[in-house]
């Protein structure tokens, strides 16, 4: 965090370069530079002659970049390995080899044949996965860039062609496409602004450099004859080092990271650059830095793992047990020489069966269990949820309610691993800038002398506003919301100001006119914007160094003090004149800029005007301005206090607006202590130039204040109040400045009045001090003990208010603290204080501490965490977290790439979390737990039948109704229940947000369920098993006096089996569309045409098989009855368990199911009192602050009574 | 604005918005059940319905049924014969009469089974231990692969080969009715497709029942296994280890309290393993054989749901509640009952 502070001042005075014609300090740093040459420093670089002979030896890497996981190549041995590291699969594999040797129950074939189904569709849907990812790189291979043909023409190649030394031209806004030494640019001292976001996430504008022997290069011709040699280090994927030498006109310049321009940043506010190619593709900085995101697992899928080994446990039980009573068996067999079952021949055998050596016998017989029962197993579990999961991404792709018309950005799920963890979310982590605000500050309102003015509504009046209005809007449908800030969006960006009493010139009649005159030039005059004129339409847009600035100068061009022009030593504005009531065009000569820093807090700019008089306008913060008031220019200190409060409070960042004359002795006093102050060379300059600031910034007239709107997406409030009534906690995690989060948290309703606040930061003035003495350990422990004593604290004032439900409290730490607040032995502390806050907000905090609390947050409760954000700076959050969520909106694509889920607005993230994770959750908990009930069924009856055949590892079925049950019979319909599900409809999901603590407190994937499930897998197979044997028992089964003999036997069973396990999957969907209904019925007739063509086939091939179903089964009764009979007295227990939970229990679906289905979804009243009591009494969000002011409100009135 | 960076402006990009329809949005029609008093009643009322009638139908079917069962594996050993093993293992023909009485009029056809129990006909090493190929095919002769110990005899391959063969049950029975035989019909009692697909018309038992460990019935090497019906049936395996076979059938009628006199062969070998022989003779109805299970279950589960019907209406009638009871979506409540 130091480094980011201390790079602020910097690339603030490189900014002013411009203005002030300031030239960067070449920087020569001789040590480093005696390494080039050296191990590490290796690397050569001609450029402009990327042919030559030298540089074809050197054979350094092509431009082109890749981020597939395979190649044609590694394709096949790769995905396979990574198919049978699974224990699962390898364990099919086992058995699958096992499967060849005599100890096999069935056919080898029959066993191969779904492992290669299953390991095949896995591996298509790799291959098709990393086909996209490789479609994407081509994408950014194939990008455009201008580069040196050679004889001074400059021509466009695709990036994957370009090589190191090549000399290419970047335009305005274009991305490098490689690492570039900046030659020159289209400005005269070769500077160039230069966008970093996909690298650090920063959005200030970096300023780089080129050398002066460079400079001159401003022509494509001028490139034709251009040469030089660049030394410089190996590539590494250190962003902000660079060693290098140039070799230019036969002397050599020290090259420093002032001169690089980056692969991924982009070129700002300049027209064009000259860059020569050093690093390309792999060797580039950026791809150097990118590490492997980490392969993440959802929670349910890791619970599956253990069900997995669950059932591997049970699988080896009962092959145990199935071995013990076969060895005994076997044993018996041969009793002093006499064969006891004789026709099995034992005295003559294989290993396998031989009684004299029955212990190894039954250790074979063992083996041949485990491949027998391997159907305890769901061989297409994984493949089949992968396939689920892929066709739920489809669908959250395909939301047209999460499509973000502005940008033409759908949503996009970049993994499909994680869609059920959508539907766990426990806290969401939230960066600030871009995901809950749109990075752009709108000037809404502002008092001056005591008068408020501005009739503009923010997001969260709006907010709030809709719901005291309307409680029962329609929540599923977004367009509205957009309908209405869309009406209401300012035609003009950075302004969204409406009264009627300023506007259009009317500011003069007002009784104040000579104030506001005042308070708005202070606004045109008082900044460091640069004006750029359009010269076709005369328009005036400004380039500013931060949005908030460029909203004043904006506010004052509108309201009538159009600032034009800036010259090194004058700003011109068109402004009013009282006098005359006409616009004339007035300059004032800039005689100081008295700069913004985070200690003062302030700017201020000293200006002559054109009547000589010397003035100094300042804004500042108000903690610094009041106390800086003359006693003669606080006449409206009140009221503007007054009012700056509902500006916080309604989540606006505030300025103070104020002004003083200078006599012209007090200014050359202050002149000479403030340029000798710049003058200085000493380390304190910084110091001086603040103490200079101070003797003048004093004795101020107030003239208002400012409320900027940093302005929230839309929707944000909304969504956020109801991301909270789903009980989804949200942290704020930002690196702004504590001010501008906390009015950030009023704005989303994550603060607001009467909420205590615990306020941990390291700004007290004892640890200041220390801080300037600069012992670093004292600091650093003084540091420590505040940081744990205020915790403590906090902690002490949470316990005490325990048991108060009104009473809410709110952290808010700084980035430092925050790095005290981490160690090892304080974060548990910290984490139960902040887990006991209704919100928490952590500014100033830097990425790595976003990914160090978001961790914390991970590990510490064990919950499901999501991150969601934007910018580069958030890329270690979105990897640390459970999900990631991308925000992709300006800033670059860094985040992105590296999330998990990109959506385009915050507010997506409601049908995200409500509506798709919940259903996401559902359907795959629900269908994990329906494989092994109908696994577990299908073995069970395996089983059971094996006992009946004195354990000797018989099947009850053909080898091929065996293998394809998983396959074919049963697959899809389960499938059908992953995709298509829907508890209740989307509709449902947003009005009753309750629904989502199904996910959040796991209901549907606790053990109770899974071996509840599992419970009813083992009653099926005992039902099918003993009422088959006890219906068909020995006698006749049909009239023509035939037995079922083993064919028909497992025939029977096992059309029982496949109709028991359909008809469950029938009974448990709740949303049957046409395509479930062709699926289940569909599984159901397949199985009879299978047994129809399966038995057409020739015996060699059906074997038992052959001709049975239409020889002894269709023609039989008993056959269409017994699988009648079991089929539906197998689905009576979990019918009648359905009908009584429904009753006594119903669980949240269930009710919500019920409300629907009674018809009072349509009675508004009814609704609303169900809401009211389903709504959990949320803390944060406008429904609670609402409450929070009815309660105020009748506190007062009782007051008053 | 972000997306029209690259360098040349490419090819003005369609939008991306997706297109919609009832199945991108997740919104296709569906019928939504849920188990509501009336849907749960109905469904337990409508099994019911259905259940009992059938069940009723099943058991008149059972009891239409006559069936004499004869258990004679003990009987038929003389009385002084201790080691009953010994008994059977020794050579010769061994002879046993029984006599039975038709209870009821028994229409033909009537079935003659012969039962078997304890024999685990369904082991995998007996299940395994055949080739069908060799049985289907006279060219396949040689293919006695799985067939081991009962492949080769002094070399050569037996025909049919396996232990399933080899233990070809041997036990005759022959009956008479006042001293005037019955006639049993051998005829067509194994599966047509058994006969006709996978016993050759043109295979010869070969080599059978030669070695020095002789198993169960020798076979007619003149007659072509597709005719040897009893070892047709014998092959198709049984699935559990009490299982009947088809021994013949009785053409004509038999009345009420003819006393048929049965001379048995008792032969085979189910001393050794403990298990029983019986005779059945047997008539059949729409349903099969004589088993009131399927009946009783039917009228079991029908009452059940019945019951449950009943049970649900009381609850329903007693105790209504509004079952979209907001109450159960409180915060509180603990959502997971299951």
């Amino acid at each position: 965090m130091a480094g980011g502070g201390g790079g602020r001042g910097k690339r603030k005075k490189l900014q002013f370069s411009k203005i002030y014609s300031f030239r960067c300090g070449k920087q020569s740093l001789q040590d480093d530079h005696s390494q080039i040459g050296g191990p590490g420093f290796s690397r050569v670089v001609y450029c402009n002659e990327p042919d030559c002979f030298e540089a074809g030896i050197r054979d350094y890497a092509s431009n082109y970049v890749s981020s597939t996981k395979y190649t044609l190549a590694t394709f096949l041995p790769k995905s396979l390995f990574e198919q049978f590291r699974r224990v699962a699969n390898f364990y099919f594999l086992v058995s699958g080899i096992l499967a060849f040797t005599p100890l096999a129950p069935y056919t080898a074939v029959s066993a191969i044949v779904p492992l290669i189904i299953v390991v095949g569709a896995t591996m298509v849907k790799e291959g098709i996965e990393d086909w996209r990812r490789k479609q994407q790189d081509i994408e950014v291979n194939n990008r455009k860039v201008k580069f040196h043909k050679g004889n001074g023409v400059f021509d466009y190649t695709e990036w994957k062609n370009l090589r190191v030394g090549d000399i290419v031209k970047v335009e305005k806004d274009q991305f490098f496409p490689a690492d570039l030494l900046l030659l020159s640019s289209s400005y005269e001292d070769a500077i160039c602004y230069v966008e970093t976001m996909n690298l650090d996430g920063e959005t200030n504008l970096k300023l780089k450099q080129a050398l002066g022997v460079t400079v001159a290069l401003q022509e494509d011709s001028d490139i034709r004859d251009f040469k030089a040699i660049v030394k410089c280090e190996d590539p590494n994927a250190n962003l902000y080092s660079f060693v290098g030498t140039m070799e230019f006109e036969e002397q050599q310049h020290p090259l420093s990271p002032q001169q690089i321009l980056l692969r991924d940043s982009k070129l700002r506010n300049t027209d064009y650059i000259y860059g020569a190619v050093i690093f390309t593709g792999q060797e580039t900085k950026v791809i150097q830095n990118s590490t492997d995101p980490p392969s993440k697992r959802s929670r349910i899928e890791r619970k599956m793992d253990k069900i997995i080994y669950l059932m591997f446990f049970i699988l080896f039980l009962i092959s145990f047990i199935g071995s013990i009573f076969f060895g005994v068996y076997t044993r018996d067999d041969l009793q002093n020489g006499r064969m006891k079952r004789w026709y099995l021949l034992p005295d003559d055998t294989t290993a396998y069966f031989d009684p004299r050596n029955a212990p190894l016998a039954a250790i074979y017989h063992f083996l041949t269990a485990l491949m027998l029962y391997s159907y305890f197993i769901p061989i297409s579990l994984y493949v089949s949820i992968e396939i689920v999961k892929v066709l739920q991404s489809m669908f959250i792709n395909q939301d047209v309610h999460m499509y973000y018309e502005e940008a033409d950005k759908p949503a996009h799920a970049r993994t499909s691993n994680l869609n059920e963890e959508l539907g766990q979310v426990d806290t969401i982590l939230s960066d600030k800038t871009g995901t809950l605000t749109c990075n752009s500050m709108e000037f809404i309102k502002c008092t001056v002398a005591g008068i408020a003015y501005g009739r503009g509504i923010t997001e969260v009046e709006r907010a709030i506003d809709r719901k005291k209005g309307s409680p029962l809007r329609n929540d599923g449908v977004n367009g509205d919301v957009d309908l209405l800030s869309s009406n209401a969006k300012s035609s003009i960006k950075g302004f969204n100001f409406r009264d009627d009493r300023i506007m259009n010139g009317n500011w003069v009649n007002e009784d104040n006119a000579d104030v506001i005159q005042k308070f708005f030039r202070v606004l045109a005059l008082c900044h460091t914007a640069i004006p750029e004129v359009d010269e076709e339409t005369g328009k005036v847009s400004y380039e500013a160094e931060s949005p908030d600035e460029a909203a004043f100068v904006i506010a004052a061009r509108e309201i009538g003090f159009e600032f034009y022009q800036r010259a090194q030593t004058s700003i011109s504005v068109k402004e009013l004149d009282l006098a005359f009531g006409k616009k004339v065009e007035r300059v004032y000569q800039l005689l100081n800029v008295l700069e913004f820093n985070s200690t003062r807090k302030r700017m201020s700019v000293i200006v002559r005007d054109e009547e000589r008089k010397i003035l100094l306008l300042s804004k500042g913060a108000d903690s610094v301005m009041f106390e800086r008031l003359a006693n003669n220019g606080k006449s409206f200190e009140e009221d503007t206090m007054e009012h700056m409060n509902e500006y916080a409070d309604g989540g606006l960042r505030t300025l103070i607006i104020a002004y003083r004359e200078l006599g012209d002795d007090e200014y050359t006093k202050f002149s000479k202590k403030f340029n000798e102050a710049k003058n200085s060379v000493s380390a304190d300059r910084e110091l001086l130039i603040d103490e200079a600031a101070e003797t003048v910034e004093k004795d101020l007239i107030l003239l208002g204040a400012t409320a900027v709107e940093d302005k929230l997406q839309n929707g944000v409030p909304d969504c956020i109040d109801k991301l909270a009534q789903a009980g989804i906690k949200i942290w704020v995690l930002t690196g702004d400045k504590m001010e501008t989060a906390i009015n950030i948290g009023y704005a989303c309703s994550l603060l607001r009045q009467g909420m205590k606040q615990i306020i941990i930061s390291l700004e007290s003035p004892e640890i200041l001090a220390l801080e300037k003495a600069g012992d670093k350990n004292v600091l650093g422990k003084a540091s420590q003990e505040s940081v744990l004593r205020q915790i403590k604290d906090g902690k002490k004032l949470l316990d005490a208010s325990k048991g108060s439900t009104t009473e809410a409290f709110a952290l808010i730490i700084d980035g430092r603290s925050l790095t005290y607040a981490l160690k090892d032995d304080v974060k548990n502390l910290f984490l139960q204080l902040a887990i006991g806050c209704a919100s928490v907000i952590c500014c100033r905090s830097s990425p790595k501490q976003k990914a160090l609390v978001t961790r914390l947050v991970k590990s510490g409760t064990g919950k499901t965490t999501l991150a969601i954000g934007d910018g580069a700076n958030d890329v270690g959050m979105l990897q640390e977290a459970d999900i990631g969520v991308g925000i992709s909106g300006v800033e670059g694509m860094q985040a992105v790439m590296s999330s998990d889920i990109a959506i385009a607005q915050f507010r997506y993230l409601e049908r995200l979390l409500l509506v798709h994770g919940h259903w996401c959750y559902r359907r795959i908990s629900t269908m994990i737990c329906y494989f092994f009930y109908k696994n577990i069924t299908f073995g069970f009856s395996l089983f059971l039948f094996e006992a009946h055949t004195a354990f000797s590892g018989q099947s009850a079925y053909n080898d091929w109704f065996l293998s394809l049950f998983n396959v074919f019979f049963t697959s899809l319909p389960v499938m059908a229940l992953g995709v298509f599900d829907q508890d209740v409809s989307a509709r449902f999901c947003l009005r009753f947000p309750i629904l989502y603590q199904e996910g959040v407190q796991n209901v549907l994937f606790s053990w109770r369920r899974i071996l509840g499930w599992m419970g009813n897998g083992f009653t099926s197979a005992i039902i099918i098993f003993f009422f088959c044997i006890k219906a068909l028992e020995e006698q006749a089964f049909r009239d023509d006096g035939q037995v079922a003999g083993y064919a028909i036997f497992g025939g029977i069973m096992y059309t029982c089996v496949v109709w028991v396990v359909n008809l469950q999957m029938a009974l448990a969907v709740s949303y049957f569309t046409l395509i479930q209904h062709i699926l289940i019925w569909g599984s159901i007739a397949i199985w009879y045409l299978f047994l129809v063509i399966y038995g057409a086939m020739s015996p060699t091939f059906s074997t038992t098989a052959y001709n049975l179903f239409i020889e002894a089964l269709a023609p039989s009764p008993s056959y269409w009855i017994v699988t009648m009979f079991i089929t539906i007295s197998a689905l009576v227990p979990y019918f009648t368990f359905s009908a009584l939970q429904m009753r006594f229990f119903p669980m949240f679906h269930g009710t919500i199911q019920w409300i629907r289905h009674e018809g009072f979804s349509e009675d508004v009243e009814y609704c609303d009192m169900v809401r009211q009591s389903s709504i959990r009494p949320t803390t944060v969000g406008h429904t609670a602050r609402l409450a929070a002011k009815s309660r105020r409100e009748q506190n007062d009135n009782f007051g008053l009574g | 604005m972000s997306s029209t960076n690259n360098a040349p402006p490419s090819t003005a990009a369609a939008s991306k918005r997706p297109k919609y329809s009832k199945f991108t949005q997740q919104e296709l029609p569906a019928c939504k059940p849920i188990l509501t008093p009336r849907w749960v009643i109905s469904a337990f009322m409508l099994i019911s319905i259905i259940f009992v009638p059938i069940g009723v139908a099943a058991l008149f079917a059972s009891r239409d049924v006559i069936e004499i069962v004869d258990r004679y594996d003990s009987v038929c050993v003389p009385a002084n014969e201790t080691d009953k093993v010994k008994y059977i293992q020794t050579p010769g023909f061994k002879t046993c009469n029984r006599t039975l009485t038709v209870p009821k009029h028994m229409k033909p056809p009537i079935f003659v089974y012969y039962q078997l129990d304890n024999f685990y006909q369904n082991h995998r090493r007996y299940v395994k231990s055949r080739n069908d190929q060799q049985l289907r095919d006279s060219k396949e002769a040689n293919s006695v692969s799985g067939c081991k110990p009962e492949d080769y005899n002094n070399n050569s391959a037996i025909v049919p080969c396996g232990l399933i063969a080899w233990s070809l049950f041997n036990d005759t029975y022959s009956f008479s009715r006042k001293n005037v035989p019955l006639n049993v019909s051998k005829k067509d009692i194994s599966w047509k497709s058994d006969r006709e697909h996978k016993f050759g018309k043109d295979v010869y038992p070969q080599n059978f029942q030669s070695g020095s460990l002789i198993g169960g019935a020798k076979l007619d090497s003149s007659i072509p296994l597709s005719e040897q019906e009893d070892l047709v049936v014998w092959m198709r395996t049984a699935a559990l280890p009490t299982f009947r076979k088809l021994y013949g059938r009785i053409e004509v009628e038999l009345q009420e309290n003819d006393v048929i006199d049965v001379t048995l062969g008792n032969n085979y070998n189910t001393y050794s393993f403990n298990g029983k022989k019986k005779l059945v003779i047997s008539t059949t109805s729409w349903l099969g054989g004589k088993n009131d299970f399927l009946g009783i279950a039917y009228l079991t589960v029908g009452g059940l749901c019945f019951f449950l019907a009943v049970m649900f209406t009381i609850i329903y009638l007693v105790k209504p509640r509004q079952l979209g009871d907001p109450s159960y979506l409180s915060w509180n409540r603990n959502p997971g009952w299951h």
